[in-house]
């Protein structure tokens, strides 16, 4: 698609996208906040696995997605596939902070510390540093069109290296710590619990193509303006 | 493969006359290992309990340091794009350019390694271990790190940059080569991890060098 006619579909497609995404929210608050039972052995605190397992969710998401976005940007070299890469990084950058701060909330009451190198948390955080290194370098060139390339290659070798360090980090953890302290396990998720997990996870992908369409509208118009510089600068 | 000795060769000779890029990462190396015993104290039963994590963090730490020359003076003095645009497939320029940077770097960090374990009152019995660890791993670390500087070829801060990038990447290869070692000093078979640090090694010779040619096209386009 062109970039023009993005912006334009863009601007329809927003305002439902905002309001799915406020409505969604609204929903999965109200269901996960009030309308959910509290855990028989966490209490309240469970509610933080609402918003914690989704933006864990949207974490991994939202990289595939880079990935995905970058492949294609790279095959047929759409100015508009890497705009959304561009955009959508910081998001599931934030996802997967979200996701470890979160955690950290949720295990100060229920491990008695804010961080342990609990296998999920180690290849989370390795995930969140991945992420950086990703904006840095798409970031990191005078010429745009060079970072968001190379950016594209580093999150297409990324995503064949993640299932790796995730692999290894559970070798890791259970050469280090027997799992006997962190098990979550247990029974299965109870009906009463799934629906605002799920609702929240429904909320969590709404909020994020809201922002994700308004910051690719953004990049093309910040590299419309880059573009008419450069040529006025020519002059 | 005439080519791809040229480079070899090229890169060695460069490497022999300033000599002084390949001793700087191995005193680095030494150094940045010196300085644990300083911070964490001279316990020798703690330094033994530490030196498998400090010696392979401080290696792939060296390793880091010496990855941005690698495409930049090329890239600067203009001899990247003929290199690039000749005879010799790009593939093959990195798989070059990244066995001349761990014959340079990666060898004498293994060499050095059990040295500085000494140091670290690392059990005897876990030397070989630590050679072959490392014999096994830098290989892997000078593949990505190859993929990293043509990544990061002509950016801003580029050192710093490619750390970043490449050490969330490198972490397997840091668990997998400390694990080894670990497995060692407390006296069980170390064989599988090392496996899998060989087979990453392989699978990254596979990947890095097209990701990397990739790349250095993009830099001289």
């Amino acid at each position: 698609m062109e970039p023009a006619r993005f912006v334009a579909l863009c601007g329809r497609v927003l305002p439902f996208a905002v309001a799915l995404a406020v409505a969604m929210l609204a929903a999965g608050l109200l269901f996960s906040l009030a309308l959910s039972p509290a855990d028989y052995q966490q209490g309240e605190s469970v509610r933080i696995m609402y918003v914690h397992v989704p933006a864990a969710w949207m974490a991994l998401f939202v990289y595939a997605l880079v990935a995905v976005l970058g492949g294609v940007g790279l095959a047929f070299g759409h100015a508009l596939a890497f705009h959304a890469a561009r955009a959508a990084a910081p998001l599931g950058a934030a996802f997967a902070l979200l996701c470890l701060v979160s955690g950290s909330l949720w295990g100060k009451p229920m491990w008695g510390a804010w961080w342990v190198w609990d296998a999920r948390l180690t290849s989370m955080l390795l995930l969140f540093f991945l992420y950086l290194g990703q904006i840095a370098l798409s970031g990191a060139f005078d010429r745009q069109a060079r970072g968001d390339r190379a950016a594209a290659v580093l999150a297409l070798v990324g995503c064949v290296n993640l299932p790796v360090v995730k692999f290894s980090v559970d070798w890791w953890h259970t050469l280090h710590q027997p799992a006997s302290v962190f098990k979550f396990g247990g029974p299965s998720i109870d009906p009463s619990m799934l629906l605002p997990l799920l609702l929240m996870a429904g909320a969590f992908k709404a909020v994020f193509f809201a922002l994700w369409l308004i910051r690719t509208r953004t990049a093309v118009a910040a590299s419309r303006v880059a573009a008419a510089r450069l040529a006025g600068g020519a002059r | 493969m005439n080519a791809f000795l040229s480079v070899l060769g090229r890169d060695l000779r460069l490497a022999c006359r300033d000599g002084a890029g390949a001793w700087m990462v191995l005193g680095f190396f030494a150094v940045g290992v010196a300085v644990f015993p300083l911070g964490i104290g001279p316990e020798p039963q703690v330094l033994a309990r530490v030196a498998p994590g400090v010696l392979w963090a401080m290696a792939l730490l060296s390793a880091m340091l010496s990855f941005d020359a690698l495409f930049e003076d090329d890239f600067r003095d203009g001899s990247l794009e003929p290199m690039l645009t000749g005879a010799l497939a790009p593939e093959t320029l990195v798989l070059a350019k990244a066995l001349s940077h761990w014959l340079v770097t990666g060898l004498p960090l293994c060499l050095a390694a059990p040295l500085l374990g000494f140091l670290l009152h690392l059990p005897h019995a876990a030397m070989p271990v630590l050679f072959v660890s490392l014999l096994l791993g830098t290989p892997a670390l000078s593949l990505l790190g190859t993929l990293g500087a043509a990544l990061a070829l002509g950016a801003r801060r580029a050192t710093v940059l490619l750390a970043l990038m490449v050490l969330p990447l490198a972490a397997p290869v840091l668990i997998f080569g400390a694990g080894a070692v670990d497995l060692a000093v407390a006296g069980l078979a170390p064989g599988s991890p090392l496996l899998i640090l060989g087979g990453m090694a392989l699978a990254l010779l596979a990947v890095c060098p097209v990701a990397a040619a990739a790349a250095l096209r993009q830099a001289v386009e």
